[in-house]
């Protein structure tokens, strides 16, 4: 039996756990189909924390959370720029991003808080909330019935980005713009346009992403804490293919490795030093590239910047 | 090719356009940096005279600044040679973490060796756990495919934990002492000092000779005209004849030697013993230390000691004017975001154009 609770409890933290890779994969998604690499995703995310450790501070835990959106909206509006209008290298161009911001907030942090310096103070955080029937649920009550609504907005969202990418009219011209920018540019699609919107939408994401981590999951900034999640969300995208759904089954399996080691750590169960098992998720990020090799397409033009003739 | 690329192609061929343009790399990350910190409220000027004063005011911050150069100069040309191949080496850091853990175990482990032959072993040890972690991703590359920057940035986490496993309580380099640290090196793994009174040590040379040697393999050797071929365009070496999966795993193999090396420098001339993160983040520098060196080996020798010196130069900021020793990465992310700014597909700095190189993400 208890056994039993255990591993519902366990499935409820691999949700938590995922929760910002799935932002993450779902903005590189958004990138990516409109033909924008961004591996920023992850810098993005980091400052996303920092500042929406601030917003709680100052104001209130929601308002952190749409100061991390714009703050992600941002950074992608730098990288947009520098990939679609002067057509850069996105990798480096990327790289500027993950570089400052894990500098930019150990320089503010102190300012802000006197005699802190990689760590915030604890700040108010988004309190979880509780589904009024589904909570009574057996096994699905546990795991999904009382959680943080930044979980249910990405679980949520899922289904709906699946929907815009692949039922709208805007879905289709995104599409086109990462798959064929020529053509989608004949049939009078503007790609530099739809490609802005794409890699600002998967900022925004990775925004939300970043809040949920700080002041959702956790309730203060501490330096680097994003930890590479940004990058596994890149890596589950690829496992899925490039679509929400594939994505969300990678980070669910990413989440779980974390949680795994969590609960195995705690629990004392393996004879694995627990800093050993840290290294799971990354581990299981690897072997799940691996595991699929030429099974996995990007759009054709993913990463070429476009150019009139 | 439109009339400004032909106008940029033409003085790129002369070199004083990308020179000019790192200098001007520099001086807009400065102002840009001099910006922030007057948002931060700080004084940008009291800032940069102690950031001046701490690099090259006295003979300990020349030390200091010729210790900080050193990793960024192998950490550098790790970057530089994966680049040149095509190849963004993201895992320098954790490259770094390996070969300080290669060294520190064979500098204290092994006992009743000379110095001559104490020093070059220790750092063959760092320099062999960072060849194999960096053909790692060399060869999940060729393999898989699977993109050098996700899987570098995966086994920088593993090797950080590593790291930390190693010298935490139960570890198998943990010192007996209330530190999670390894024990001491012995004496004759110590790399020598070389300026009385300061910490500077005989590892500069080291690191001179890798600049050296990665240009003279770059420039002047079979080995180096694949790698560089490879990286302009796979497909026609392929066509070449040359073996493209091969190159991959060895240039990362060479990159990751040369991290390593940076980690195992730092271990044997600095700190003596293992401990986690001794690395202030030589490798994320060393990016911005690549990219503004032009990817050559001696434009990265000349960055490394610019990024050396904001290094040694950044501790006395943050005493006198406190502000954050991560300034550093401040810069370096500026430096980086003007040069993606300023040299749109071309340089050294090959894309996706084309759909070659590191640049195209697929699986």
């Amino acid at each position: 039996m208890q056994i039993w609770m255990l591993s519902l409890a366990m499935l409820a933290s691999t949700l938590r756990i995922a929760t910002p890779i799935i932002y993450a994969a779902l903005g590189s998604v958004m990138s990516e189909r409109g033909g924008v690499i961004n591996i920023g995703i992850e810098g993005t995310m980091l400052l996303a924390c920092f500042t929406a450790v601030v917003g709680a501070y100052y104001w209130s835990p929601w308002v952190g959370v749409l100061i991390a959106m714009a703050t992600g909206g941002l950074m992608a509006l730098i990288h947009a720029y520098l990939s679609v209008t002067i057509k850069t290298n996105q990798i480096i161009s990327a790289t500027a991003i993950n570089i400052f911001a894990v500098g930019l907030p150990n320089l503010v942090v102190p300012i802000i808080w006197k005699g802190h310096h990689a760590v915030s103070p604890v700040v108010p955080r988004i309190p979880d909330v509780r589904l009024p029937i589904i909570a009574n649920l057996p096994i699905v009550g546990p795991v999904l019935g009382h959680q943080n609504p930044l979980v249910y907005v990405a679980l949520i969202l899922v289904p709906v980005l699946h929907f815009i990418l692949f039922k709208t009219r805007f879905g289709l011209r995104l599409r086109a713009v990462g798959e064929h920018p020529r053509a989608a540019d004949t049939v009078g699609v503007n790609v530099a346009r739809m490609r802005y919107i794409g890699v600002i939408s998967g900022g925004i994401l990775a925004g939300m992403g970043g809040a949920f981590l700080s002041i959702g999951y956790m309730s203060q900034y501490s330096a680097a804490m994003t930890q590479g999640r940004g990058f596994m969300g890149l890596a589950a995208m690829i496992f899925g293919n490039w679509k929400p759904a594939g994505a969300l089954l990678a980070c669910l399996i990413f989440g779980f490795a974390d949680a795994f080691q969590a609960a195995a750590q705690s629990a004392r169960v393996l004879p694995i030093s627990p800093r050993l098992l840290l290294s799971l998720p990354y581990i299981m990020t690897l072997i799940a590239l691996a595991g699929l090799v030429g099974k996995s397409i990007p759009p054709a033009a993913d990463g070429k910047p476009y150019e009139k003739d | 090719m439109s009339t400004r690329e032909k106008v940029r192609h033409l003085l790129e061929q002369s070199g004083s356009l990308t020179l000019l343009l790192s200098l001007a790399a520099v001086l807009f990350a400065l102002v840009a940096g001099a910006i922030m910190l007057v948002l931060t409220r700080h004084n940008p000027a009291v800032a940069y005279a102690a950031l001046w004063k701490g690099a090259f005011g006295s003979r300990r911050g020349i030390g200091e600044t010729l210790l900080s150069t050193t990793p960024l100069i192998l950490g550098g040309l790790a970057v530089t040679i994966a680049f040149r191949c095509g190849l963004f080496n993201m895992g320098v850091e954790g490259q770094i973490a390996l070969g300080g853990l290669g060294a520190a175990w064979a500098g204290y482990w092994i006992r009743g060796l000379p110095a001559y032959i104490h020093q070059p072993f220790a750092l063959l040890v760092g320099v062999l756990l960072s060849v194999i972690w960096g053909a790692i991703p060399g060869y999940l590359k060729a393999r898989f495919k699977m993109h050098e920057v996700i899987t570098t940035i995966m086994l920088n986490y593993i090797a950080f934990n590593i790291d930390g496993w190693a010298v935490a309580v139960g570890g198998p380099m943990k010192d007996p002492g209330p530190l999670p640290a390894s024990p001491v090196i012995l004496a004759t793994a110590k790399l020598p000092r070389i300026l009385p009174q300061t910490r500077a040590h005989a590892g500069i040379f080291i690191a001179l000779a890798c600049v050296v040697l990665v240009w003279y393999l770059l420039f002047h050797t079979r080995l180096g005209y694949c790698i560089r071929a490879v990286g302009l365009n796979p497909t026609a070496a392929e066509y070449g004849g040359i073996n493209v999966p091969r190159h991959l795993v060895a240039t990362m193999a060479i990159s990751g030697a040369l991290g390593g090396l940076a980690g195992a420098v730092e271990v044997l001339g600095v700190h003596y013993r293992l401990f986690e993160a001794f690395s202030p983040g030589y490798g994320w520098d060393a990016i911005a230390v690549a990219l503004l060196g032009m990817l050559h080996p001696v434009g990265t020798l000349l960055s490394a000691l610019l990024f050396g010196a904001l290094r040694s130069g950044s501790t006395l900021m943050q005493t006198v004017a406190n502000i954050s020793r991560d300034m550093v990465m401040v810069i370096s992310g500026l430096v980086i975001f003007f040069i993606a700014l300023t040299r749109p597909l071309g340089g050294a700095v090959h894309t996706s154009r084309g759909g070659q190189s590191g640049a195209d993400l697929d699986a």
